[in-house]
């Protein structure tokens, strides 16, 4: 038989061949982050079922450098996490009402509506102490 | 009086002579209106004609000319020589499938997974002729009708890198072809197809890079449709937990 | 050689094709088919078909008016019984698609809608937006895969036809690509390849478009069939040749010279208004549009590009959102091909090389003259279409014809007879072998497939265009035989065995010569105007002598013998075709 189909491998560095698949990856990455907070936010659960004085050494150690720096980056790639989450909602979720398609910037524009007040809630129970 | 020209690159492979793939420069006239499939007959009619390609309509609508050029794929028939003139044109044959010969890859596995989703309308009851067309109304068309648009032109499995990383995976334009049927108000097999389309190797490898759907020619959105798909699945899964509502 | 067997062969797997492979399995579930296609069937041809696929259907409609549309239209070279059966199956085909989920674009009642289309009295023409063929071909394809018993050969050439005993018993064709011949023995083959618009140098064709199953069963004996029937559809795009479908006409489009003035009116197809009108203007038959063109570019009226004279399509007046909706691959083409918005600005056009009236001589039933040997679709001739066909005819007949030739098929293969002699069969297929060997042995060629196809390319557009006359028909018919000989020394440079291509435009070269052959020496014989086929020096149709098809039969190296054939006429009798007028 004379066929002799050629197969190239796809480069271990494939992400970086591409802008696209570049911006993929760092999505990918936000998880990471995402993942690390809600550890973070768990430990602090655990603490304060501890007593007061463990809560206030968790808080004191959130505010160390490695801790800001921590916090910085992951609210980064929250912020990322979601707004590219935000994006690709519509395609996932198509409405109509009717006969027409809901437009996808309506879409969008109701999960960043949904996130301000959601945010405000937060901070207002945050400031009631 | 020099013609303008325009460099290409086209990758080659003999497989009854070459052990790899390598690429072979070649030079052809500029022409605004040119496609780089018109580059290309100008090299087999004129300088080359060993050069094997795939391609018919020039309309981009057949599908049968997708090739890579400086690294995105493309419609040979639809990438305008103007959009890269005058730098060069690095032409090769789509990624992540086996190329046969210079620019033409191996179609057997996208021909597999096409068949593999059922792609056919898998009526409800039989009906008679007699009856006539089913009614659809134009919004019930339209549900659909962006997802009978791919050509299967394979340019989206050429961009998605989990087909290149896991040649299993179903891929994007199977899916959205199951999808397609599954929004289309005269069929009823959803569940006939889940059984690939919702599989390990369908949606669910899937992890919503994008790019199908960026490189599409003709603007299904397969990422959609996959995504949909994978809402859909989810919800089955949880209803069928739910008795007496659940089924399976 | 070890030879595959089946029932049943179909060669081409477009529109026809799969219809025939589907009905095939309708009939008898229990049959072999072999579908054998020269490159994947989503590629045929009949995808980048756009307007719509006529039926009668409305309540407003008869199957009297779209016979009589059909008859007229072909001026009277249509076979009567043919076309009443096309017109009265029509229907049920079209709606058989809507059962295989073929997208048909809707009224808000939810019916299918129709659109009006060119030389049709009545709207019938049902359409998928503007890619009615390509929804038709998939539709078509993802249903065939239902059917286990349909095996499919992507990518072989068919080479040739086994003929033994008299009856067609098989074909040999050559697998792309390995470069192996593979015999096929069965007790049928239908052959369903399509057109051969290559053959002339502007062409809505693609490169499938060869003209290879017309050849095979020429050289087999069996007749063509009004082969100087070429259509030219008038809005093509310049150079490339793109189609810019009917439909747009349909929609209100018009057509207007370098002075802005809508030419048509001055061809027997006015008055202008009002617009849209059916069977008027715009919406006259195709080969009336065309020589129209031709008469405008002989007095200076048409607007001169690099390409090419040309004359301006005008949609803006139908505003964007009709074109979105109706029109959107227009839209897409213009903008794509000719930089150009044709919600903003009019799209220049010229009649271009798109349908092939003529064919493979069969009867009603899709049979040729050769037992066991069926055809359908552009590439045969019932005759439907006579000497010009109505668009919006071609892809209901890929259906009502394709379905008549599998169930022939079925027919024939049940009605017994002899067992297919597979050694027989392998035999001639190491012959065909015999014949591709020697194109690869040969080194001192001193042709070359392009050089001898631009010159087929012009000596047909030059000799066998819009209008002909004795001495441009001469002159082709001798050219044409002069490249047929220069073909047996044409140079085959890449002798490869995988995925050869330069083989298959060679053999695809090969073809072109015979129908081109076929199609000259048709032309030459039909001293009168008639359709498509017109000429200056016999301006007139004369039914007295020509009220019957040509029959080309293929001599080997000589000229193709002509004979003629009476049209069958039923109801219908000849008179004058009717455009314009005031009836809307």
């Amino acid at each position: 038989m004379s066929r002799k189909p050629y197969m190239r491998k796809l480069p271990t560095w494939w992400w970086l061949s591409q802008r696209r698949y570049t911006i993929y990856m760092i999505r990918e990455l936000t998880c990471i982050f995402i993942g690390a907070y809600a550890v973070l936010i768990v430990i602090g659960l655990l603490r304060l079922s501890h007593g007061r004085a463990e809560y206030d050494a968790f808080l004191d150690a959130l505010q160390s450098p490695f801790g800001m720096v921590f916090h910085l980056l992951a609210l980064l790639f929250a912020l990322v996490h979601t707004v590219t989450w935000f994006g690709v909602t519509p395609k996932a979720m198509p409405l109509w009402l009717g006969e027409r398609r809901v437009p996808d910037a309506a879409i969008i524009m109701a999960h960043y509506a949904g996130w301000i007040v959601v945010s405000a809630a937060v901070v207002f129970l945050a400031r009631v102490q | 009086m020099s013609e303008a020209t325009v460099a290409l690159e086209v990758l080659r492979y003999r497989p009854e002579t070459d052990e790899k793939p390598t690429f072979q420069a070649y030079t052809v006239p500029y022409r605004d209106d040119w496609v780089v499939l018109d580059a290309l007959n100008h090299i087999k009619d004129n300088i080359d004609r060993t050069l094997s390609y795939r391609w018919s309509c020039h309309m981009a609508v057949c599908g049968s000319c997708g090739v890579m050029i400086n690294g995105e794929p493309k419609l040979s028939c639809h990438a305008f020589l103007r959009d890269y003139y005058p730098g060069k044109l690095r032409v090769e044959p789509l990624t992540n499938f086996p190329i046969e010969r210079d620019l033409v890859i191996v179609m057997d596995d996208f021909m597999e997974k096409l068949d593999s989703v059922k792609p056919y309308l898998i009526a409800k009851e039989d009906r008679p002729l007699s009856a006539g067309e089913h009614l659809q109304s134009p919004a019930q068309l339209e549900a659909f009708r962006p997802y009978t648009m791919c050509i299967n032109c394979v340019l989206c499995y050429a961009a998605c890198p989990q087909y290149g990383l896991g040649p299993d995976f179903v891929g994007p334009a199977a899916l959205a072809l199951a999808h397609r049927y599954n929004l289309d108000s005269r069929d009823a097999g959803r569940d006939e197809r889940q059984e690939v389309a919702a599989s390990n190797e369908g949606i669910w490898e899937c992890t919503f890079v994008g790019a199908c759907s960026q490189v599409c020619p003709k603007s299904v959105d397969p990422a959609a449709a996959i995504q949909q798909t994978k809402i859909a699945s989810t919800a089955d899964w949880y209803k069928a937990l739910l008795p007496p509502w659940g089924k399976r | 050689m070890d030879a595959i067997t089946a029932d049943d062969v179909i060669v081409g797997a477009g529109g026809a094709g799969l219809r025939a492979a589907i009905a095939v399995c309708e009939a008898d579930p229990n049959l072999s088919i072999a579908l054998i296609s020269k490159v994947y069937p989503m590629r045929s041809h009949t995808v980048a078909a756009e307007g719509g696929a006529a039926a009668v259907i409305k309540e407003n409609d008869s199957l009297e008016n779209h016979f009589n549309d059909t008859v007229a239209g072909g001026d009277w070279l249509c076979d009567q019984d043919a076309v009443e059966l096309f017109i009265s199956e029509a229907p049920n085909e079209l709606i058989r698609m809507d059962h295989w989920g073929c997208p048909w674009s809707r009224e808000p009642s939810g019916r299918v809608a129709v659109r009006p289309f060119g030389g049709m009295k009545v709207e019938r023409t049902w359409f998928a937006a503007d890619k009615t063929g390509f929804h038709m071909l998939h539709t078509l394809f993802q249903t065939s895969l239902k059917y286990p018993s349909i095996k499919r050969f992507d990518e072989f050439y068919t080479t040739d036809l086994m003929i033994e005993d008299g009856r067609c018993q098989g074909v040999t064709a050559v697998e792309i690509r390995s470069g192996q011949m593979r015999p096929f023995a069965a007790k049928a083959v239908i052959i369903a390849t399509g057109g051969a618009g290559r053959v002339f140098p502007f062409t809505t064709n693609g490169a499938v478009c060869t003209g290879d199953g017309m050849t095979l069963a020429y050289r087999a004996g069996v007749p063509l069939k009004d082969m100087e029937f070429v259509q030219y559809h008038p809005t093509g795009l310049p150079r490339t040749g793109i189609l810019i479908t009917e439909g747009a006409r349909g929609e209100g489009g018009i057509i207007v010279n370098k002075d802005g003035y809508r030419y048509l009116q001055d061809y027997g197809l006015g008055p202008p208004d009002p617009w849209p009108r059916k069977m008027a203007m715009e919406l006259g038959p195709r080969d009336r549009l065309s020589q129209a063109f031709w008469h405008e570019q002989k007095n200076g009226k048409t607007i001169s590009t690099p390409y090419g004279d040309v004359v301006q399509l005008d949609i803006r007046h139908l505003g964007e959102k009709k074109i979105d909706e109706r029109l959107p691959l227009v839209r897409e083409l213009a903008r794509s091909y000719m930089s150009i918005d044709p919600v903003f600005e009019p799209i220049p056009v010229r009649p271009v090389v798109h349908y092939f009236m003529g064919g493979i001589h069969v009867d009603i039933d899709a049979a040729t003259p050769v037992s066991g040997l069926f055809a359908a679709g552009e590439c045969a001739c019932v005759s439907i279409n006579g000497a010009n066909r109505l668009g919006s005819n071609s892809l209901t007949e890929l259906l009502v014809f394709g379905g008549r030739a599998g169930r022939s098929a079925t027919k024939y293969i049940h009605s017994g007879g002899k067992d297919v002699e597979v050694s027989v069969i392998e035999k001639q297929a190491e012959d065909a072998q015999k014949r591709i060997a020697e194109l690869f042995q040969r080194t001192d060629g001193q042709e070359t497939v392009s050089g001898l196809r631009k010159e087929m390319n012009d000596a047909m557009e030059a000799g066998a265009g819009i209008y002909r006359t004795e001495d441009s028909l001469n002159v082709a018919c001798e050219m044409i035989g002069m490249l047929r000989e220069r073909y047996a020394s044409v140079q085959l440079e890449d002798k490869s065995n995988v995925f050869n291509t330069d083989l298959i435009q060679t053999l695809e070269l090969g073809a072109m010569l015979d129908v081109a052959h076929a199609l000259t020496h048709s032309a030459l014989s039909r001293r009168e105007s008639r359709g498509a086929h017109q000429r200056l020096d016999k301006t007139e149709r004369d039914d007295e002598k020509y009220l019957k098809h040509t029959l080309a039969y293929h001599t080997g190296r000589g000229d193709p013998r002509i004979e003629y054939l009476d049209v069958v006429i039923t109801k219908s009798q000849p008179g004058e075709r009717v455009y314009g007028g005031e009836q809307t």
